[in-house]
């Protein structure tokens, strides 16, 4: 089977938001910079796929060649491949952009599979995985927990807020990786040093224009400072009288 | 006549409240409004949604199974015959997962999880968080049809006494992935990112025998949710479902209880839009307290309970 995991470049979540010299974006300066908290399991979820089915795992990314250093630790991990697709404004795109873009890479690559986190964790879209899946014309299960893939099609759970719902789909698919699906394995020492001067290609990803206008950005008051009405049990008296006179939510 | 395209999500043929949530979002915009309503009691469903500003209500009928790209594909048809100038719906697990393909299908960009929604001369305009809500964007869209999902809880579900025209429409068949069974939640358990009340517990509970105390303060308030730190879902105490914060659900609650939550970062990224929040805490210097509009310095093992009571003895009168 031919794989590919998406992984996305995203702020650490200690990154302070401020807003850019524009008044329309935001101000890098400063960020720290992670592969995205589900990207992990899409790895994960690859490798095994990988290990159970035969084949190979590419790791395909939009982003600044910055993110050889998290393609590289997935390459430890045991993926055979990496990509990024050159693009200094990752993070500006919107999700149709990015959907197109990497549709045009995964039909390159001729892929059956593809992984991708369930949420990118800088602009929480939630939508890269479904669109990327249309624009290919392929099956797509979203906020994945448990999986069996087997010849042509696989099984799959995934949460919702009414209950957890059994899916069956057809291959080729995107699954798109929720926590809870696989803990990510760590890299070993030899798998890091295997792979430590191995190649990342760089390619120029297809440009289908972004749609998103963004007018501005702000920061949000920060909450203004509540009190303390009291300590211990005798306290409860009067957080009931302010959750019902002031607050009003009684 | 331009129109607004709504998926109103229903469950054993009634409207869910974030699908009516998403009808008082499209009232906005001032266009008319078309509901789809799908699955199982689409029919049934649907005659209440004029009351909610629906002009005629489209209930998808005889699909023998949910699959969320045949339903992506009938509502990416119908918008193409009502030509609608925007799709909505609401961003629960059934709508993020339709509405970013219906997108695709129009070959249109998605504002995921709105918070705000404005018609500004005639042209739409959405707020949305980025980061967790560390910062807030407004976006246009200069796609062909303005797609967007919205947050549970940050529109009200409001009626307008209206009347709806109710048509039904051979739903298509199976698609690519389908559902073959659902595991419905006992009790009808509310989830953290529906509910209008979440009281979240965290290491400070000690262990997972502890967590009836969250669960009986939950259920004294009548429909609240539990939820949980990321620190008590990582240790294994509770599902990853009730997980609130960065990695996990965004909640925006009228209420917001944190019982033995320091209120990490990453933490409060996942509840700081909640309207009130309350901690409880033994530490005073608990980082939690300094987003909290009401806390309680003391041990969780004897302030929950004694609350439990009298939110019980509030709610009689
Ligand atoms: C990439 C990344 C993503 C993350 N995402 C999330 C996320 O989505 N959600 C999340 O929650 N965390 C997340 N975290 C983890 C976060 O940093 C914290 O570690 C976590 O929130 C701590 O959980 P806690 O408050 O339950 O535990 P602790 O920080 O250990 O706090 C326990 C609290 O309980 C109090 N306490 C102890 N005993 C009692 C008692 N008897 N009565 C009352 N109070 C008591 C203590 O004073 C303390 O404040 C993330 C971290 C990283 C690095
Ligand atoms: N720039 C990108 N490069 C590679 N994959 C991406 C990119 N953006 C999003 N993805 C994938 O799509 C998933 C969902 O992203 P999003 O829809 O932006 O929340 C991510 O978890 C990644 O797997």
């Amino acid at each position: 089977m031919k794989i590919v995991a998406c992984i996305k470049r995203v702020p650490t979540t200690e990154a302070q938001a401020k807003v850019g010299a524009d008044g329309k974006s935001l101000d890098h300066s400063g960020w720290q910079y992670m592969a995205s908290f589900y990207d992990e399991i899409a790895v994960e979820a690859a490798i095994q796929a990988k290990e159970k089915h035969g084949g190979d795992v590419t790791i395909l990314t939009i982003g600044p060649s910055d993110a050889a250093k998290e393609v590289r630790e997935f390459l430890a991990r045991g993926a055979d491949t990496g990509v990024i697709l050159k693009d200094a404004d990752w993070m500006s795109r919107d999700p149709r952009w990015t959907a197109k873009s990497l549709a045009a890479k995964v039909q390159a690559i001729g892929a059956d599979l593809v992984f991708t986190g369930r949420v990118a964790t800088d602009r929480d879209n939630a939508a890269v995985g479904q669109m990327l899946a249309t624009y290919l014309g392929w099956a797509c299960v979203t906020e994945v927990v448990a999986l069996e893939l087997e010849a042509g099609k696989g099984r799959a759970k995934r949460e919702t807020e009414y209950g957890v719902e059994s899916v069956e789909f057809s291959l080729p698919a995107v699954v798109t990786c929720n926590k809870g699906l696989y803990e990510p394995r760590r890299a070993s020492l030899k798998g890091i040093m295997a792979v430590k001067t191995k190649p990342i290609a760089e390619e120029a990803p297809v440009d289908s224009g972004v749609q998103a206008v963004v007018v501005s950005v702000e920061i949000p008051p920060a909450r203004k400072a509540g009190r303390i009405v009291g300590e211990g049990a005798a306290a409860v008296p009067a957080l009931i009288a302010a959750l019902r006179n002031e607050a009003k939510v009684l | 006549m331009s129109t607004v395209l709504v998926l109103v999500e229903q469950f054993h043929g009634a409207a869910r409240r974030a699908g009516l949530e998403c009808l008082a979002a499209a009232r906005i915009t001032g266009l008319p409004i078309v509901a789809v309503v799908a699955g199982d009691g689409a029919e049934k469903a649907a005659a209440a949604l004029g009351k909610h500003g629906a002009g005629k209500v489209i209930a998808l009928t005889g699909a023998p199974r949910w699959s969320p790209d045949a339903v992506a594909r009938d509502l990416a048809a119908i918008a193409k015959e009502l030509d609608a100038k925007a799709f909505l719906a609401a961003a629960t697990a059934t709508g993020k997962d339709v509405a970013p393909r219906v997108a695709a299908l129009l070959d249109s960009t998605l504002h995921s999880d709105c918070t705000g929604l404005r018609n500004e001369g005639g042209s739409l305009v959405a707020t949305r968080p980025w980061l967790a809500g560390k910062a807030i964007a407004t976006l246009r869209s200069s796609a062909p049809v303005f797609c967007a999902t919205t947050r549970p809880n940050a529109f009200a579900a409001t009626e307008t006494g209206g009347n709806a025209e109710v048509v039904t429409r051979p739903a298509s068949a199976d698609g690519k992935s389908v559902v073959t069974a659902i595991a419905e939640k006992v009790g009808g358990k509310l989830d953290v990112k529906e509910a209008s009340v979440v009281v979240s517990g965290g290491r400070g509970l000690r262990g997972p025998e502890n967590f009836h105390l969250i669960e009986e303060l939950a259920a004294a308030f009548g429909s609240a949710a539990t939820g949980a730190s990321r620190a008590v879902v990582d240790a294994g105490w509770r599902p990853h479902a009730e997980q609130v914060g960065q990695t996990g659900k965004t909640v925006s609650p009228q209420l917001y209880v944190a019982v033995g939550i320091s209120g990490a970062i990453q933490h409060l990224a996942g509840m700081r839009t909640a309207k009130v929040i309350v901690a409880i805490n033994k530490d005073a210097d608990a980082p939690i307290f300094k987003i909290a509009d009401y806390g309680i310095v003391g041990d969780a093992f004897e302030i929950v309970p004694a609350l439990t009571r009298a939110i019980l003895e509030a709610r009689k009168h």
